[in-house]
């Protein structure tokens, strides 16, 4: 028995991707240091004290001690003028100014100066003998999980999916096309679905070696929690290189150049990068943009290998996800191999 | 009529307002070596694509091994073999990998090491397609399109661009398979290849056939074997020349004059003595065997290819 064609054409396409040394980097390498810079450039540091201007006068040593009680705010004493000053560019995030009223000068866009705000008016509100009424408990939350590496990794993954499919489908398939070497394949008995369900296929080869690399090495080094199970990771990240194959193919059946794909790409490419919640959460962007957001295959990748990878959610939670993702893939895969231009 | 393989009628197919193929009729028998010789541009290329299935004609009938390809395209690609004009394989992979790729396409076929060799690329089996030279890789392609054991082979230009040497091991190639007994159609624009290759050569120009006969029977209607070129430092007087050296037909290219005429040793006297006459110096002289090149010439009043 000889081997079957779609068997071949997917052997070949291993093989010509594993033969391009960049391939190998872009693929492998890339996403571990991204994950290395990041992870290092967001990790957890101790929460530092905020800064808090006492504005110069007669109160204002008597202020200064009082803040100093609370040992979050550390507070110094200004004249008007460089509490002002500190305060619009940021050095500080709150000014008192002492007197019968004590006036606190904020802004309300950031969060730290809102919270120092009433930190500071606790504090003060204490020091000139206010008692409270009823008791409380401190609890820090230190679990893993939480953090910006947490988050960061399973939209690394996703986005790696996303990159590697159109690129290493849509570059390989239009120079197949410049060179005319697709028209010299259907000269011959091929059936043109085993050639684009091959370059498909072939990318899940790589898919074991690339996911694995980056959350093992997430795991290992920044101890970025894996808490569903591994075989639905893996069927999530196969459905997910799936699409974005399927994707890249459709993206690839018209143009004859490179850089008519390139942009092509970019194209496709860029609005997932910053809507789909790869480097920050889309509950950012405004509600009426969200069922859009949600609508969009990496988006709907991401929020699955999150609820899987972080917060340890069962395939069927994610259901509607896989679905989301699944359902790209198919279309444009079908619509891929009716558009498809051979010569 | 069952013994042949190929045949068109009336095909015609525009690009816009340019005619490329105007009407042209072909029959190819099944056995023989057919080629199509014309000047680039003659539309050569258009009309093997749309024989080979590649193209859709914009008029005329096409039947290939006694289908049309609107009713049995999926198992006349399994009969068929074709080299395209310049196709560029995969070039990371190797020679074996490049033909068992091909191989799996075909339900029958040849084994890869035996089309390999062939082709004579056993000693390549593992260079990557990168590597090899303009010659290996034209001979890769024609194991491309012989690893499914057509009936029919379709060679789009097989040798244009290769260095002599390669030609021939090539032309070796392409007799090997002759020699096996398969059908072949053969365009080109190298008279050589035409006259050692083929059994029967259609002259193309401008979309349609303007002559058809064995090379033999092609050249026979110069109605004279040799070919005499003069250079002169002066215009000589072209029809006292014609009737003292008894010439067939004289042209004039440039500096050069040509004169079709049957008998080299009668002629070459008659033309000194008539140079001589004119007061005509002769700076150069040279004769040949008449040529496909010169039947062109003789019957477009253009070259195959440019000089």
């Amino acid at each position: 028995m000889r081997p079957h064609p779609l068997l071949h054409l997917s052997k070949v396409k291993v093989l010509e991707f594993i033969r391009e040394p960049e391939a190998i980097f872009w693929v492998l390498v890339f996403p571990i240091l991204l994950s290395l810079a990041l992870g290092i450039a967001f990790r957890t540091r101790k929460p530092e004290p905020l800064a808090v201007a006492v504005t110069s006068g007669a109160e204002a040593a008597a202020a200064a001690e009082a803040l100093g009680a609370d040992t979050s705010l550390r507070a110094k004493i200004l004249s008007e003028d460089e509490a002002r000053e500190s305060l619009r560019t940021g050095k500080v995030a709150l000014v008192v100014i002492p007197g019968e009223t004590v006036t606190y000068w904020f802004d309300p866009s950031r969060d730290e100066s809102r919270v120092a705000r009433l930190a500071a008016d606790a504090a003060l509100q204490r020091a000139a003998g206010r008692d409270d009424v009823r008791t409380t408990a401190l609890r820090e939350m230190t679990e893993r999980g939480s953090r910006y590496i947490d988050f960061l990794v399973p939209g690394l993954v996703g986005m790696n999916l996303m990159g590697t499919g159109m690129w290493g489908i849509g570059f390989s398939i239009v120079n197949a096309r410049s060179r005319g070497l697709l028209k010299r394949l259907i000269a011959t008995p091929m059936r043109k679905r085993h050639y684009l369900a091959a370059q498909m296929l072939g990318r899940l080869v790589f898919l074991v070696p690339e996911v694995a690399a980056l959350i093992g090495f997430a795991h290992f080094f920044f101890d970025v929690p894996v808490r569903g199970s591994l075989a639905s990771i893996a069927l999530i990240t196969g459905i997910g290189a799936m699409a974005f194959s399927g994707i890249g193919l459709l993206v690839a059946a018209r143009p004859r150049t490179i850089e008519g794909v390139s942009g092509l790409m970019n194209f496709v490419m860029l609005p997932m990068w910053i809507f789909s919640g790869v480097f920050f959460s889309p509950a950012r962007f405004p509600d009426a943009m969200q069922p859009a957001i949600r609508l969009l295959p990496l988006t709907a990748l991401n929020d699955a290998l999150r609820g899987v990878m972080i917060d340890g959610r069962a395939l069927g939670a994610v259901g509607v996800e896989v679905a989301i993702v699944a359902s790209w893939g198919l279309a444009a895969f079908l619509v891929a191999l009716r558009l498809f231009r051979w010569r | 009529m069952a013994d042949i393989a190929l045949s068109c009628e009336g095909l015609v197919k525009r690009y816009g307002d340019v005619v490329a193929v105007d009407g042209l009729d072909l029959s190819v028998r099944v056995g023989e070596c057919f080629g199509l010789l014309g000047p680039n541009g003659a539309g050569k290329t258009t009309t093997v694509e749309i024989l080979e299935g590649l193209n859709r004609p914009d008029a005329g009938e096409v039947r290939v091994l006694g289908q049309t390809w609107a009713n049995g395209a999926d198992a006349l690609r399994e009969r068929i073999g074709i080299q395209l004009q310049d196709t560029q394989l995969a070039e990371k992979l190797t020679v074996l990998e490049t033909i068992e790729l091909f191989r799996s396409f075909y339900a029958r076929g040849l084994e890869p090491r035996e089309v390999m060799r062939i082709v004579r690329l056993e000693e390549k089996e593992k260079a990557w397609v990168r590597k090899l030279s303009g010659g290996q890789k034209q001979r890769l392609s024609l194991a491309a399109a012989l690893v499914g054991d057509p009936e029919l082979l379709f060679l789009d230009e097989p040798t244009t661009g290769l260095d002599p040497q390669a030609r021939r091991q090539v032309w070796d190639v392409i007799a090997d398979v002759r020699a096996r007994g398969g059908t072949v159609l053969l365009t080109t624009h190298y008279m050589e290849e035409a006259e050692r290759l083929c059994d029967r050569i259609a002259i193309v120009d401008r979309g349609r056939v303007i002559a058809l006969d064995t090379p033999v029977g092609l050249i026979a209607r110069l109605g004279a074997e040799h070919v005499l070129e003069i250079e002169c430092e002066s215009r000589p007087d072209l029809e006292r020349l014609r009737e003292r050296v008894g010439a067939h037909d004289v042209r004039i290219d440039g500096e050069i004059v040509s004169l079709t005429v049957r008998e080299v040793h009668r002629a070459v006297p008659a033309l000194l003595q008539e140079l001589a006459a004119q007061s005509v110096v002769l700076t150069r002289l040279t004769t040949h065997h008449a040529t496909l090149e010169d039947v062109f010439v003789a019957m477009t009043g253009r070259h195959l290819r440019e000089r």
